[in-house]
């Protein structure tokens, strides 16, 4: 941006241009250069290997990254607000063993599924009344449902259950193709959570709410919005993130398995701000964030290509989130400099 | 009264009902033999096995003081004792030698004083939330731990190496010796100095504390380099306790428990005042609810959930809307038997009011 700036003289229209619109637009531009990387890694990746690009190789990238992309979208709502929930790789876990445990026991798919989404829900709901009515910090609160849903997982089963019930099998053995191009059901329904979060966050009061709490909570307040109630609800909506993801991730691998997602947390967080979520809260988009699941999944598939080793996976993550929040910090510097 | 009012009381007196329950369930808890001149029992297990999560917690404190957090401990740990038994292991050193042992621990701590530099800039210099910044080092940490052990798990057969962590010194365990040591060596430089006043500061109020000169940037900075480099010693604590380098296991979840340990111990995680007795009390409560937890024979994978109500109880104890029905349950209690003592309900009231 500076190098834009020292040019502006020379070619002002464009510059000036250029200028005023990262100016006006600075809240979306971490998500531009978000989509900027992830076109960056495609076209890198396919230029290597030749043979990156292919329809099955980027339907897969939507199937294995399909819980991720759900928990994204929770965590997105909860960042926004300038909380945190640390809660969601053993939600997930917690929900996924307690369906398969139910599905083995004979209970039917229509049952477990809502039982799973209600469960999940209602650790969020603990964390949210912790946050807001106990006056507990976000990070300490989730940090008792990270506990509570991985022991709990643990109390169900001590190893992992495998799932033969058809519908949740059905989830992801459908494939609906379109040429080479296939999607899975759970594949669907990371779709359509990304499309309803985006919906509820720009299109509702609640959705307003939620950037308006994250903005300045005291504004929030005096302006008579419903603070408490929207602060609660994004805990709820991320604990029902886990649980859907609990049954997403069950489907995939076809089993309940109480070590999933452990960890799952971080990388969940470090997606949520690679597609350009503040976490200071305020500013961020859901739509952001499933790119920042493709961008991961596209690290991750580029190193299973290369052959290499799966530990660079969190490397490359952890040195893109580093690159994301000194050019974050810089941006939000500009725009109080800017104010 | 003066008793229940210091603030190291209600940790203190957790730990110790913690210990009066498990000596009701199973006096052999409370059993100390001696053998060999050696103190042996659970108890003196508790002193051992509490030195990995010591010291971390220790570092904790010190970064929480200053309104920050380090998540980034678990991995240094793990990239510490990947680093120590990488140099004990190499083909051209003999592990039972001393100076090797020495060599690779004082490596390995230099690299873990490196990282929690890097954490430090990242923070003071930068100015990068200490959550977000801590958690770059702890996502790449264990991958470059992971890449140091090429995958595997180092296992080395090196005495002066267990020695550290089973080993004893006149009647106790070494390890005790060790987070002894530093808790007093910290202690001293953050009490006997004006170092921890200044923390305080920097926590209480950043702002504040630039404007009346304090060097917050040199302050933080230093809380992280010590919180990385007491890490790393209690990464090759780990890996001498289980003679091996498992850079997915060391130190997993311990940025949790020690945070756990601090706020168990009364430092708010809002930073300012912080207590290193107190850190001291909450580390030895976790690791006294983690053996109770074993000793009940409940699996030790479901010991979270235990550690979930711990943490709930004590941050519902801490909360302001909790003390406030505390106080009107309180009151209304007093208000009913008013009459009887009322030479001494006015002085209650002004408690109350407080």
């Amino acid at each position: 941006m500076t190098a834009m700036e020292t040019a502006a003289p020379a070619k002002k229209g464009l510059g000036e241009r250029v200028g005023t619109f990262t100016n006006r637009h600075a809240s979306v531009l971490p998500t531009f250069a978000a989509i900027a990387i992830l076109i960056l890694l495609l076209v890198g990746a396919e230029l290597y290997f030749g043979n990156f690009l292919t329809p099955r190789n980027m339907s897969a990238l939507l199937l294995d990254n399909a819980y991720l992309m759900i928990l994204a979208v929770g965590m997105t709502f909860v960042i926004v607000t300038a909380g945190i929930d640390l809660s969601v790789g053993s939600v997930m876990a917690f929900t996924g063993i307690f369906g398969a445990s139910l599905l083995s026991s004979g209970v039917p798919a229509v049952i477990t599924i809502p039982v799973m989404l209600v469960s999940g829900a209602l650790i969020g709901l603990l964390i949210g009344v912790l946050v807001q009515h106990f006056n507990v910090q976000p990070f300490i609160a989730s940090l008792a449902g990270l506990f509570l849903g991985r022991g709990l997982a643990f109390v169900v089963s001590l190893s992992s259950i495998r799932v033969e019930d058809p519908v949740v099998l059905w989830l992801q053995s459908t494939r609906i193709r379109i040429g080479d191009w296939y999607i899975t059901p759970t594949g669907i329904l990371a779709l359509l959570a990304v499309a309803v979060g985006a919906v509820v966050m720009h299109k509702t009061r609640f959705g307003r709410t939620v950037y308006a709490v994250g903005g300045s909570e005291q504004s929030a307040r005096l302006m008579g919005l419903k603070v408490p109630r929207t602060k609660v609800m994004v805990y709820v909506i991320s604990g029902l993130c886990g649980g859907l993801a609990g049954l997403v991730l069950t489907a995939y691998s076809g089993a309940g398995y109480p070590r999933n997602g452990i960890g799952t947390e971080l990388d969940v967080i470090a997606i949520v701000v690679i597609g350009g979520t503040l976490l200071t809260g305020g500013r961020g988009y859901v739509l952001g964030s499933m790119i920042g699941v493709f961008v991961y999944g596209t690290i991750k598939t580029i190193i299973s290509f290369m052959g290499a080793e799966q530990s660079w996976t969190h490397i490359i993550v952890g040195l893109l989130l580093l690159l994301f929040i000194v050019v974050q910090r810089a941006i939000v510097a500009r725009s109080e400099r800017g104010s | 009264m003066r008793l229940v009012k210091h603030r190291l009381f209600w940790p203190a007196a957790a730990l110790v009902t913690l210990l009066i329950v498990n000596v009701v369930a199973n006096p052999n808890f409370a059993r100390i033999t001696v053998r060999d001149g050696q103190l042996y029992g659970a108890l003196i297990d508790i002193l051992r096995q509490s030195a990995p999560l010591m010291l971390v917690a220790l570092g904790m404190t010190l970064v929480i003081a200053t309104r920050g957090i380090d998540l980034s401990v678990g991995a240094v740990m793990a990239v510490s004792g990947a680093v120590a038994l990488t140099i004990i292991d190499s083909p051209s050193s003999n592990p039972n030698s001393l100076g090797t042992v020495l060599i690779a621990i004082v490596v390995a701590v230099l690299v873990a004083l490196v990282l929690g530099a890097w954490n430090g800039f990242l923070v003071s210099v930068l100015g990068i939330q200490p959550i977000i910044a801590t958690l770059v080092l702890m996502l790449a940490g264990r991958g470059a731990a992971l890449l140091i052990t090429d995958g595997f798990i180092t296992t080395v057969n090196s005495d002066p190496l267990s020695f550290i962590a089973s080993g004893y010194l006149l009647i106790l365990p070494f390890a005790f010796f060790v987070w002894l040591a530093f808790v007093i060596i910290v202690g001293v430089i953050e009490r006997r100095t004006a170092l921890g006043m200044l923390t305080e500061a920097v926590g209480i109020n950043p702002e504040a504390s630039r404007l009346a000169g304090v060097r917050s940037r040199g302050i933080i900075w230093t809380a992280y380099i010590a919180s990385g480099t007491l890490a790393g010693i209690a990464g090759v604590i780990y890996a001498a306790n289980i003679k091996a380098a498992d850079a997915n296991a060391a130190g997993y979840l311990i940025e949790l428990y020690a945070i756990l340990a601090v706020v168990l111990g009364g430092t708010s995680l809002m930073g300012g005042k912080f207590s290193i007795a107190g850190t001291v009390i909450g580390v030895l409560t976790v690791q006294a609810l983690d053996s109770t937890i074993l000793f009940l024979g409940v699996p030790p994978a479901q010991s979270p959930v235990f550690f979930a109500v711990v943490v709930i109880l004590v941050v519902l104890v801490q909360s302001p809307r909790v003390h406030r029905w505390g106080r009107s349950v309180g009151a209304r209690f007093r208000h009913s038997d008013g009459e009887a003592d009322a030479p001494s309900s006015p002085e209650r009231q002004k408690e109350v009011a407080r």
